[in-house]
Formats: structure tokens, sequence, C-alpha cells
């Protein structure tokens, strides 16, 4: 099933600057597992060392999150699109730091 | 410390059931509005209004909020106003530079409407003071620009029970939704956890296009002022996307989670925490990492590079910083020098820069992995040159 992945801009600078990519997949995970074994430096970005999605990451089927469907099992059909939509703070300087 | 300015107000503003013939002039397109009308614009009078951070979501928000009549508004910041910050703060003038936000904003909105209160809260939003400072406003719209202060808000309306107008930005991508709201979900629904402080984007792949802030900004104001004439829908459960580069608006479906520490149906989250800890930084960040490197000043440089010493200068910027300003240095990103540490000689000495000194840093420690014994890093980066040694260089 090709489908389309789309690359928030703070990981584009892993994919070779590309916002979509077109994966033949037919769950979430198959798709992620394709994505993260062509660009393997990505890999640390979407995953914790146990493997699990980091926290800070969401994925989305069309408009719908993955944690509120089958996860990673999610099924993709012809022509659905797969969000990876990080946590974002910005701002334009480096973080503030100390105690708040 | 902590100050509070109230900026004077006309009498208008101290009567919430009516408007002025000045105040039905200068709102008559909202009033002529079967939406907003009297009844709306007098809701608006009376709301009140915090505004954490006068960035340049701030800016935008700000001037919106205050346009419209919003009769009441906070802004809470503690930074002064620099020269890089005008690109997008378009609250502040030239003038501005070295001012306190606050105040300098205070004025510009108390000159585009004389009838409003603006309160300036010039401190750096606590644990300790959030919540007292927070509880005596409508509505908060977070407008900050660090993870530490947006789950600190977060939590803080959720404990308090008060709407947060929620927009962030990274480069030419926003993200704008509603937390807090009675049955919606909260910033931790959508994430639970921040990112640890090492995949941040660093200051290479940071920046924001100008007008973003602005566009995010004004969304948040459209929402903060729906949410006062209680009309139209409210961004509640939806993540509003938006990608300036594509000019294209996306949304997403955004659930209470019940179990979310927060919110959820058995809250872990019952007071503000520390967020500096809770997000992984600290005032001295990796001082470890940065202090094991030796390093070069720019001045101990300069002596040896004007008596002719073999030094080979290693700039492990971005080729578009490059393009700003150089040392003449042989350009290798520190992203790329991984792979491409064979260009270099480890017989010689290098002398490793960048922007500030910190990813150049990072760059000495993992050639000196490598092998290359003679690697210095040059203390305070080519803003440390432009202070120090050759002042035509330009600082960014």
């Amino acid at each position: 099933m090709p489908v389309k992945v789309i690359i928030p801009t703070p990981l584009r600078a892993y994919v070779g600057k590309q916002e979509t990519i077109e994966f033949e997949a037919s769950t979430v995970g198959e798709a992620l597992h394709l994505l993260t074994t062509r660009y393997g430096e990505l890999r640390k970005h979407l995953y914790a060392d146990d493997g699990r999605l980091r926290s800070f990451v969401n994925v989305y089927v069309n408009e719908e999150d993955i944690r509120y469907l089958q996860k990673d099992q999610t099924r993709l059909k012809d022509g659905d699109t797969v969000s990876i939509v990080p946590s974002i703070a910005g701002g334009s300087r480096p973080s503030v730091t100390g105690k708040i | 410390m902590a100050t509070r300015t109230e900026f004077p107000t006309r009498p208008a503003a101290l009567e919430p059931s009516a408007l002025s013939n000045e105040e039905v002039l200068r709102y008559s397109r909202h009033l002529i509005m079967p939406e907003v009308g009297m009844d709306g614009q007098l809701k608006l009078k009376r709301a009140k209004v915090l505004c954490v951070g006068t960035g340049g979501l701030g800016a935008s928000l700000g001037l919106y909020l205050a346009a419209a009549g919003v009769g009441h508004i906070g802004i809470v910041d503690f930074d002064v106003v620099d020269r890089t910050n005008l690109q997008r703060q378009i609250l502040f003038s030239s003038a501005d530079i070295g001012r306190r936000k606050t105040e300098a904003a205070a004025d510009r909105l108390h000159g585009l409407n004389p009838d409003i209160q603006i309160t300036a809260h010039e401190t750096r939003l606590t644990s300790e003071n959030a919540l007292e400072l927070l509880k005596s406003y409508d509505i908060i719209v977070d407008g900050t620009d660090n993870f530490p202060t947006r789950y600190l808000v977060n939590d803080a309306c959720v404990l308090l029970n008060k709407p947060n107008v929620y927009g962030s930005i990274f480069r030419f991508e926003g993200q704008v939704s509603i937390f807090g709201y009675p049955q919606g979900p909260c910033y931790r629904c959508l994430y639970p956890e921040p990112p640890p402080p090492g995949l941040v984007p660093s200051c290479a792949e940071g920046g924001v296009l100008g007008v973003l802030p602005g566009i995010v900004g004004a969304i948040q104001a459209a929402e903060a002022l729906k949410l006062i004439i209680g009309k139209g829908e409210p961004l509640v459960g939806r993540l509003l996307l938006f990608d300036a580069l594509a000019m294209r608006f996306r949304e997403l479906k955004l659930r209470k989670n019940p179990d979310c520490p927060a919110c959820g149906v058995h809250p872990t989250v019952t007071r503000l925490i520390d967020y500096a800890e809770f997000c992984g930084v600290r005032e001295q960040e990796s001082p470890g990492s940065e202090s094991s490197v030796p390093e070069i000043t720019p001045l101990e440089l300069k002596l040896r590079l004007d008596r002719g010493d073999d030094v080979f200068i290693l700039d492990v910027r971005e080729p578009h910083e490059y393009a700003i300003c150089n040392l003449g240095g042989y350009l290798i990103p520190l992203g790329d020098l991984p792979r491409r540490a064979s260009e270099l000689d480890s017989s010689r000495e290098i002398v490793a820069h960048c922007r500030s000194g910190k990813r150049s840093a990072e760059a000495a420690a993992l050639l000196r992995k490598a092998g290359f014994g003679k690697v210095l890093n040059l203390k305070g980066g080519i803003l440390a040159w432009s202070d120090e040694v050759d002042p035509s260089v330009p600082k960014y």
C-alpha cells in the first residue's frame, strides 16, 4: 500500500531535507521501520532505548493519534497519510535554563 | 526580583458595564457585527487575559488583544529587548533596545489602547509564583519559548481550571491548540514528557521565519477573543499545524488522556514541581564535556597566527552561517565531522570554532576521541573573536 509519511521540520535534517516520503507498508510500525532503516540517524529521535516511541513524538494516521488506534499495529490503507509530530517549544533562542 | 507595574488607565476602563462614546467609535467594527455586538464588546472589556512571554508570539497576540478591547491584559517577562528580537517581535522599535520588555510592551499596548488596563509582571514565571500570578486572570495565553515554562503553564492552568491558549513555533512551522478547557485535553495529554535537552535542535538548526510568530500569535488572539465572547468553535481537542513554507494548515485530533498525570482520572501532578529538573535542564549546561576540552582564547589565537605558527582553523558551523561571517577556516559542519574527519591532518594543531564555542567543544572532543591529539576549542567562538580581536566581524 503506498502511504505518505510527513516529516516535521525539526527532523527533516535526518532525511535529506525531504518533507514527505512514500512507502509501501500495511501498518504504521512497518512504515516507521522502513523509514528508520533507510534513515538510521532518525531512529534515536523517534525511539527511546527500550524501543518505544518517545513520549514527545506523536504519530498520526490521517487525523487520528495512533495511541488511540492500534498503536504500531494500526493498519494502513492506500493513500493514508502518516504524520510525525514532535513537540516544539520555540521561540528562536536556545531554551532558557535554570530553576523555574 | 518580581515587580508589578500598573499602567494608569482612563476613567472609561473603570466602568465595566458600559462603553463611552469614544469606545463605541473605537470598537464600531465589532459592534456592528452580530457575533460580537455590544454584549460581546462588554465581555471583552470585562475580560482579564495573561500573556506569558512578550516575544514573537506575545507581540501580535498582545497587539490584537489590546486593539480588540480586552479590558485587562497582564504581561509576564523578565528579558530586555535586543537587536535580534526586532526581526519578529513587532511590539518593539529600535529605540527600545536595552529596555525591559514588559515596560516597552506596556507602553506600546497602552499607546494603542489607553482605555484598557495593562499589568506588567517583571518576573520569570516560576513554580513559586505561577499560581498566585495566574489566578486573577480568566484566560492564559502561552507564548513562551522553552519546555520548562510550557509544562509549568500547563500544570498551573490545569490546577486552576483556566483555559490555556497554546502556541508554539519552530523555524517555519507552528502549533496551536487550547488546553485546560472543561473536559478538554491538556499539554501533557499531547506530550506527556519533554524531549531530553540533547535531542532539542541546537542553535545551528534553530531560527524562525520572522512572520511565523506573528501568524501563530494572531491565531492565539483569535481563539482567546472567541473564548471571551463565547462564539464559534474553540480549538479544543484539535491541534492546528501550520507550515509557512508549504503555506498549509492541517488539523489533528487531540484526545483527553484518561491516564494523563495532570488532568487524567487519577492525577499525580497535584502541585507545581521543579520544571527545570523535569525537563533535564540546569543553569550549567553539561559543564563536564566542555571544560574537559583544552581551550584557546581569541587573543592567544590571534597572537599565534600573527607569529606565523602553523595552526589549522576548523569551522564546524553550517554553510549558511559561514556566509554570514568567517575566520577563513576550513568548513566541516559538526554533523558531517564523523565521516569527514579524514580530511584533517592529525599531525597539525587544529583550532575548532563555531559561533559561541559550544558546538566546537563537541567537535574537539569528538576529534580527540578519534585520535587527533592537538585539537583546541576556540573559547567563546566567533562571538568572542568579534568582542576581543576583530569587531568588524559581525555577531549574529
